[in-house]
């Protein structure tokens, strides 16, 4: 308990590290000034989300292969941490945009992209909710979780290739593209701190869903008396 | 009925659990069935007779343990072992003719010479002059018929059947059982689970009474068929 | 093996039934009719405009009707489980899904090509001239539409509020069909048509790593 917290509490001081080098060491930068340093929180953000896709998947397989509950709890857990930060990309994406060019949504490449994928994990979690059966919910969603992966670098190259031809406001450089030593050192740091964010949260998630599971067996092995 | 070439196939349960959310529709069954037994299967709704069966028919994958098969000339590999499966649902296309239905699925499990086949079965249910009728005209027991025909049309050393008798009327009833007799004479191990006595029950050489999802009593180990039967509704 | 044979059979089997009633096929055609239809309202289909807005909204049409149309593809094997006589019958449950999605590809075909030229005519937009070049689109959209929906409806078969479900896991996924088929309808469209082999390949790349998907894991779809 005491560990959780600890590692709780250090994994805050990391985000807080993150967003204090992100306004006062990082250079400003010289066309969007202060503006510009929502960046390391969208762009970190981002970068976090998609890892946590990335291990839902991975534990979509391993759940179909092994079929043990711990890699639904996984994937549930990862699905839902993922979606969190791919809310604040899609957030903080209009808060930097309208202030920087006077509208909310550009239909960005990136932008667009990430809106599909964060459609495509809310199915996932609406399908789940759909299915009453735990071995079947836990089946059906690692395979749609499956299929929604293989999906995801599809939908950023088509997304990519064509939907910028007609030139669009882009949201942010690319995170290299802030040629600045320094801004490089922030934004990796912001991507250390978001990662250690969404590891613990996914933890914790992770643990409500293993009580929640070992409470419904509990409930229909009380039921069936 | 001619001999059927085949050799007769002993069927291995082990250990099976098979879990449905928290419940254990089975709990650690293990049993084994002689080539050319004709075990009945008793118990209430819900004790694991239908979970077993679509187990042994492989459709659903027991959570732990093992199903095998054994026979004299296959090495027993369960793959091969095609069993013909008999359940509640009719396992038809209602809009497809009898004669259309049998020989999808004769062509699927790749039967030698399916139209004299399907023939044959259709003259053995009494269906011939019904051949060319959609399904969906057809009553429960007529329906039943198609049903075991398709079950029978690769000539499978193991039937199961869940349920079979019913919605059959008397006369149905009276048929089935006529037709479980043979096949079993013939040499087939038959498992089929049923609610009471009947004219099929008497079929068997062998009953098993599920309880919960495990094994409450067998003939094998002494129990009497009637004792297993008769509170197959308690 | 009898992979093929098997699907072989099995899409004579899905041809006869839907040929013999022809309920999916009408009420399709019905759908993307009053689809084109409505969305001719939305805007003004001179000939400029409809070149801009006509491909994207006939792929529109398409993917909403077909996330309907996909719908009874495993519905209606759970009446009478004739879904368990397949999966007791067929060597490789993959049979059952190459026949099915090849089925659909057909059936999504049949009514692409049965309304193009209400479309063309609609929406002043010259089909003749690249015919041959549409029809190669709209196989390969339909391949990947048919494919991912297969697949998808045995998993909403599954579950409920199937009728809403299935447009909601279809179309996020299918999203980069739609900006494909998109694009490559739009040039074909053009003053001066071309064909955006780009996307053509695109298509074909889509169909195969789905095809892939569902050949490796199509077996656990159907798990009971």
């Amino acid at each position: 308990m005491w560990k959780r917290a600890m590692i709780g509490a250090f994994v805050l001081f990391l985000v807080g590290a993150a967003a204090y080098a992100s306004f006062f060491i990082a250079p400003e930068e010289k066309t969007m000034h202060v503006l510009q340093r929502i960046f390391y929180f969208h762009a970190a953000a981002a970068w976090a989300g998609m890892t946590a896709f990335f291990i839902c998947f991975v534990a979509n397989l391993l759940y179909v292969w092994r079929r043990e509950e711990r890699w639904d709890s996984l994937g549930i857990s990862s699905a839902e941490v993922g979606l969190a930060f791919i809310t604040v990309v899609l957030i903080t994406g209009p808060i930097w945009a309208k202030p920087a060019w006077g509208i909310y949504w550009t239909w960005d490449a990136r932008l667009t992209s990430t809106f599909v994928l964060w459609l495509l994990y809310i199915s996932y979690l609406l399908l789940r909710t759909l299915i009453e059966e735990p071995d079947r919910r836990a089946l059906l969603s690692a395979l749609f979780g499956i299929f929604a992966f293989i999906d995801v670098p599809i939908v950023f190259g088509a997304i990519r290739w064509w939907r910028t031809q007609h030139p669009a406001p882009v949201i942010m450089g690319g995170p290299g593209s802030g040629l600045d030593p320094t801004m490089n050192k922030v934004f990796f740091f912001s991507v250390l701190a978001m990662h250690a964010l969404m590891v613990f949260l996914i933890a914790e998630r992770y643990r409500l869903e293993k009580l929640r599971t070992d409470f419904e067996v509990v409930r229909r092995e009380a039921e069936a008396i | 009925m001619t001999p059927p070439p085949f050799s007769p196939v002993g069927l291995r349960f082990q250990n099976i659990d098979k879990r449905y959310g928290g419940l254990l529709a089975l709990r650690g069954v293990s049993l084994v069935v002689a080539p050319g037994e004709c075990v009945v299967f008793a118990g209430r709704n819900g004790s694991g007779k239908t979970t077993l069966l679509r187990i042994a028919a492989r459709l659903v994958r027991p959570s732990r343990g093992t199903l095998s098969f054994s026979s004299e000339s296959q090495a027993g590999d369960a793959r091969s072992i095609r069993p013909g499966f008999v359940a509640h649902a009719t396992m038809v296309y209602d809009e497809l003719t009898a004669e259309e239905n049998l020989l999808l699925f004769a062509r699927l499990q790749e039967v030698e010479q399916p139209e004299n086949r399907v023939e044959t079965l259709l003259n053995e249910v009494g269906l011939s002059d019904r051949r060319a009728s959609l399904v969906r005209t057809f009553s429960r027991g007529m329906r039943q018929r198609v049903a075991i025909a398709r079950a029978l049309l690769h000539e499978p050393s193991v039937l199961l059947l869940d349920e079979p008798a019913t919605g059959l009327d008397p006369q149905g009833v009276t048929w089935l059982a006529e037709a479980i007799r043979r096949l079993r004479d013939s040499g087939r191990t038959i498992l089929m689970s049923l609610h009471g006595e009947s004219d099929i029950s008497s079929l068997g050489t062998r009953a098993i009474r599920l309880d919960a999802g495990s094994i409450a009593a067998d003939t094998r180990t002494g129990a009497t068929f009637r004792s297993i039967l008769t509170f197959a509704d308690a | 093996m009898s992979l093929l044979p098997n699907a072989a059979v099995l899409l004579g089997k899905e041809l006869r039934t839907e040929f013999r009633s022809r309920e999916l096929l009408t009420t399709t055609v019905v759908f993307i009719l009053i689809v084109i239809v409505l969305f001719s309202f939305t805007f003004d289909p001179t000939s400029d405009e409809s070149r801009r807005f006509a491909p994207g909204l006939l792929w529109l049409a398409f993917l909403f009707a077909s996330s309907l149309m996909l719908q009874p593809c495993f519905l209606r094997e759970q009446h009478n489980d004739t879904l368990s006589a397949l999966r007791l019958s067929v060597s490789d449950p993959f049979a059952i899904f190459l026949a099915k999605l090849a089925a659909n590809t057909l059936f999504l075909l049949l009514t692409e090509l049965l309304l193009l030229p209400l479309f063309a005519v609609m929406y002043n937009v010259p089909v003749v001239p690249v015919l041959h070049w549409l029809v190669l689109v709209f196989f390969l959209a339909s391949l990947g539409i048919s494919i991912a929906g297969t697949a998808l409806s045995a998993i909403s078969a599954q579950a409920r509020m199937r009728e809403l479900l299935l447009p909601l896991l279809m179309l996020p996924l299918l999203t980069p069909i739609l900006v494909a088929s998109t694009e490559v309808t739009k040039s074909l469209f053009e003053r001066t048509p071309f064909v955006q082999w780009k996307g053509i390949g695109f298509l074909a790349v889509f169909d195969l790593v789905f095809l892939t998907a569902l050949w490796l894991f199509g077996e656990y779809l159907l798990e009971e």
